[in-house]
């Protein structure tokens, strides 16, 4: 009887979808995984709700009311939570926001920036509500392992996962610990 | 043959320096409501020193601004026993909304600012403030509304009824000091005629224990001041009583500053100092007028200036710095960094004062109690000192007594008197917990009453802070949590930010928004904090936490909730302004 | 304490973790070990300066007692403790505070690789930042022609104080305010750097850990994977750090 496969979710919040990308970086060697996992919920699949699943990966950082929900989904769906890159794990670049409040940031891109016509700041029940700052996932919800780097490398992944696949706890090695 | 020298009048200039930074600073800020950048620049240049030298201090004393206060400047308490919570009723919301102004912001007009500072010694007068820095004590309800009123009509604080501004001063139980009224100079005399290394000797036998909490043995500082080779020595008294909840030192100053002063001058004789400072809390500069005249007292007596009391060779002066709201300056080389007109970082020790103090000389720097039973264990002997107290703390202990008791006030024990006793005393029936030593200090709950105040047992510089049976200890942490983060000097890290994460984690606990993972994280963050800081501040800052969970666990269960884990945010909160943004309401602009 | 009954220690030596370390009479405990080629972790020392003991990373256990290895005497008999689970645990705490405190961005941060704090986080084993960010709005300096001040990554650890006043000569920099708004101030009447007289080779501009004090159009001038901490570790580069002797003859 073949082995079960394992189920892998993936999402991406308030990130680049750059993790996401350094993940195919694995090349060939996802060739190997196809034949331990498979995809469930992730923008590889375009499967929009998670169902049960084994490992779920966190890219970006949790800056509004949709992102909460994903990420609450996830982790009611996902055995194992990991928070994938720097965008999850420290806010990153779009936390650069947090410096300035809501309002202003709000303010200068939509009523007062250079060439805006029309000004207004949007208000839409289809957008999601921004929070006051971005914040990193463990601060939401519980996170079992972090996978930091922008990107983390394809190698990294790789430490991460195939240690997961085998029940094992991974651990990254010194030299893949980078925070850019 | 010795030529008594008499009526050696002092000019004030000599005794208080108008030109010390802190002094020049808090004229400026007098005058000009603020300090702006272009008067740094302008007292950097008259003083001689770099501009971030004075900017750093401007903006290291809570007392300095750097945007303008109103005309009537207030500054109420927030501690747990002269702050502005009382009961129910929070009095500096009211007063703000009395005369419609934000917290912290001057109102346009320019007419009014009101802020909180952190305790000002006037706890046995209830709700208190600083209204341009003179105390104002036993806030109401009705007397909110009427300050809000003289506010607007424009009168002069001397219109105001002066009674608002009486500071009394009960004492409610005296002991060998504060019933120590003998004629002045007798202590000096006695030290005197009995020569430097003898005085000595009886500090050192007495068993004198510095009285500001540390319990350093003062005989033994002042030796190795002594033998301290160095171009000149200073005496330094501590009157930056900063502990909330401690007043003592405010009364000791007022009643019995004769005595404080013939201490210092004992020491100077055997220590070998020409000159001496007492550094004034800024909270009590309102005293500073009658230390003045009190000193000009001791000059007209000759018990300081050239040749006291006819000895030819000993010149000894006190000079008064006053301080500009920093708690960290009771720590003793904090202090020193302020006197030399610096911001009040603790100095790194060793080396330690006695030997590298006051522009670096030796230095003995001792508290106000310190140096009174000093005096009086040259005046009555060591023997009668030691007779009293513990065999590891001799003499008597001046208590500042406040919070849910009836009798709040001076209370004077011999070291040993059991936490009931007191509680008996001040008319506290039904206290659930008493802080001892201020927030620093150590929290005793019930159980524990019959332990003694000693070096040995419960030790405190004199705060004693009584808290009933009504009384939320929660927020009582919260209030203590608050107050180091405000005071921490921000020279070392674990102090530096983790006050303020404790505070963040006390409050994830208050909302109700915690789970038993923080709990765990608020001791971690606590033992971080004590075991690695730089001075005393940190190494203190988290003793009301780990004794409250150890002392009071229910308070932190009965808040927290039962699972595993909940977010670090409110995060329906962190979305309001969005909504306000947005104007929306609907479901998904809410979460949870 | 059981020191004295340990042989192994001689009049001028200490231990550290177990290890025998000669020291000169005046050297701290950071001193002898760094000349032993021990690290003990540091982000406010640097060799050639004076200590200053703040960022307490190099606190060790000494003879039971918790101290900063930086600003504390060597003496005969003490029994040093740093490579410990315990205290790099704690060391782990102290650099999450320092990045939660300031705003740090690494991979928008032109110091990134080339920086301390986070070869800090890298030698400690540190995944994520695990307290709130405190998100201060700190001011940036862009006066100066070839010297930047972004506060938003500095860590208060005091070098370029230090290193303007007793090496440059200059006293460009101090620390002003209180607590948590402590913040690096500028010598001069307006504050601003481009007023003051400091130079891209002056020992100031060069010896921030962080990139709160960059030398301009220099960033990025090595590659991904050619930075000093792309390969190198920091318990390795430490060892190796001291202010130029030119530097230390200037001053």
């Amino acid at each position: 009887m073949a082995e079960r496969k394992i189920k892998i979710a993936t999402t991406s919040l308030a990130g680049c979808f750059g993790c996401h990308m350094s993940f195919l970086d694995i090349d060939e060697k996802l060739v190997l995984l196809n034949d331990r996992i498979e995809f469930n919920r992730s923008p590889f699949t375009d499967i929009k709700q998670c169902s049960p699943s084994d490992i779920g990966l966190i890219e970006g950082g949790v800056c509004n009311a949709d992102n909460v929900r994903v990420l609450r989904e996830f982790r009611a769906s996902c055995a194992i939570l990991i928070a994938v890159g720097a965008c999850a794990i420290t806010g990153g670049v779009p936390a650069m926001r947090n410096y300035f409040d809501l309002r202003e940031c709000l303010e200068e891109v939509y009523l007062n920036g250079t060439g805006v016509t029309n000004p207004q700041i949007p208000s839409d029940m289809e957008l999601p509500l921004l929070l006051d700052k971005v914040y990193p996932v463990q601060e939401v919800v519980k996170i079992d392992y972090f996978l930091p780097g922008c990107p983390p490398s394809a190698d990294a992944f790789l430490q991460m996962l195939v240690p997961l696949l085998d029940g094992q706890k991974p651990r990254l090695a010194t030299d893949q610990l980078h925070y850019d | 043959m010795l030529v008594l020298m008499k009526n050696q009048s002092r000019p004030r200039s000599l005794i208080f320096d108008k030109q010390h930074l802190l002094h020049r600073l808090y004229i400026l800020q007098q005058q000009d409501r603020h300090i702006s950048s272009e008067t740094i620049v302008r007292v950097a240049g008259e003083c001689n020193m770099p501009v971030s030298q004075v900017a750093s201090v401007v903006d290291f004393y809570s007392f300095f601004y750097r945007e303008p206060v109103g005309q009537y400047h207030m500054l109420l308490s927030n501690c747990t026993s002269c702050g502005y919570q009382a009961g129910e009723t929070d009095l500096l919301k009211m007063l703000c909304r009395s005369l419609n102004v934000d917290p912290g912001i001057t109102r346009a007009d320019g007419r009014v600012s009101i802020s909180e500072t952190s305790c000002i010694g006037m706890c046995d007068h209830g709700a208190s403030m600083l209204i341009n820095g003179i105390p104002l004590v036993g806030l109401d309800e009705t007397k909110v509304v009427r300050i809000a009123g003289l506010v607007e009509q424009q009168m002069t604080l001397c219109q105001w009824p002066q009674d608002w501004f009486q500071i009394t001063h009960p004492i409610r139980q005296g002991g060998m000091l504060l019933n120590n009224v003998g004629p002045p100079g007798n202590s000096l005399t006695k030290a005197l005629s009995t020569g430097p290394g003898r005085t000595l000797d009886m500090i050192e036998y007495s068993g004198l224990r510095g009285r500001g909490g540390a319990g350093f043995s003062t005989g033994k500082k002042w030796r190795f001041c002594r033998e301290a080779t160095g171009d000149t020595h200073y005496v330094v008294c501590n009157a930056d009583e900063g502990e909330p909840g401690t007043f003592k030192d405010r009364f000791l100053l007022q009643c019995h500053a004769g005595a404080l002063f013939e201490g210092m001058a004992i020491c100077a004789s055997v220590i070998g100092a020409r000159k001496g400072f007492l550094y004034l809390r800024g909270e009590y500069r309102y005293l500073l007028t009658h230390l003045q005249e009190a000193l000009e007292l001791q000059y007209n007596n000759n018990l300081l200036g050239c040749s006291i009391l006819g000895h030819a060779g000993f010149d000894f002066d006190i000079e008064i710095v006053v301080g500009a709201g920093a708690y960290i300056c009771g720590e003793e080389s904090a202090l020193i960094e302020s006197l030399e007109g610096k911001p009040g970082v603790p100095r790194i020790r060793p080396p330690f004062p006695v030997t590298c103090g006051y522009l670096g000389q030796p230095t003995a720097v001792n508290n106000v109690e310190t140096f009174i039973a000093a005096a009086y264990i040259v005046d009555h002997g060591s023997g009668v000192f030691r007779m009293s107290g513990t065999e590891h703390s001799a003499g008597s202990k001046i208590l500042s007594i406040s919070g849910d008791c009836r009798n709040p006030g001076i209370y004077e024990y011999a070291f040993g008197v059991s936490i009931q006793q007191v509680l008996n005393d001040c008319g506290a029936d039904n206290a659930q917990a008493v802080q001892i030593g201020g927030p620093a200090g150590t929290l005793v709950a019930r159980r524990d009453f019959r332990r003694r105040i000693s070096f040995e047992d419960v030790s405190t510089g004199g705060s004693f802070l009584v808290f009933g049976e009504n009384r939320d200890l929660l927020a009582v942490n919260q209030n203590f949590a608050r107050f180091f983060a405000h005071e921490s000097c921000g020279f070392c890290t674990p102090c530096r930010v983790g006050t303020r994460l404790m505070e963040g984690s006390l409050q994830k606990i208050v909302d109700g928004r915690a789970v038993a993972a923080d709990i765990d994280e608020i001791k971690r963050l606590s033992s971080l904090i004590m075991r690695y800081s730089h001075c005393g501040l940190g190494h203190t800052a988290a003793n009301h936490m780990l004794d409250s969970l150890k002392q009071f666990p229910d308070l932190f269960e009965e808040r927290i909730m039962r699972q595993a884990f909940s977010p670090q945010i409110d995060l329906e909160a962190a979305l309001e302004t969005a909504r306000q943004i947005t104007h929306r309401d609907d479901a998904d602009a809410h979460l949870d | 304490m059981t020191y004295e009954s340990n042989k192994a220690i001689d009049a001028n030596s200490i231990t550290i973790d177990g290890e025998t370390v000669p020291f000169d009479a005046g050297q701290t405990i950071m001193d002898a070990a760094l000349a032993a080629k021990i690290h003990i972790p540091h982000l406010c020392h640097y060799p050639g300066l004076t200590p200053a003991g703040n960022c307490r990373l190099c606190m060790v256990e000494m003879n039971g007692e918790s101290v900063a290895a930086c600003v504390t005497q060597a003496q005969s008999g003490q029994q040093v403790s740093s490579n410990t689970p315990e205290l790099n645990a704690a060391r782990l705490a102290i650099t999450q505070m320092l990045f939660v405190e300031g705003n740090h961005i690494c991979p928008s941060c032109e110091k990134s690789g080339n920086c301390r704090l986070q070869a800090m986080g890298y030698y400690l084993g540190m995944l994520e930042e695990h307290f709130h960010q405190f998100n201060p709005r700190r001011e940036i300096d862009a006066s100066h022609s070839t010297v930047l001040l972004d506060r938003d990554r500095c860590i208060l650890c005091d070098l370029c104080v230090r290193a303007s006043r007793d090496i440059d000569k200059k006293n460009v920099f101090a620390i002003a305010g209180r607590g948590i708004h402590a913040r690096l101030v500028v010598n001069t009447a307006s504050g601003k750097l481009g007023d003051s007289n400091i130079e891209e080779n002056d020992l100031a501009a060069k010896i921030c850990p962080v990139g709160a004090i960059l030398i301009r159009e220099r960033s990025f001038d090595s590659p991904v994977g050619e930075r000093i901490y792309d390969r190198r570790s920091i318990s390795d580069t430490a060892l190796t750090e001291h202010v130029p002797e030119k530097e230390v003859d200037r001053g």
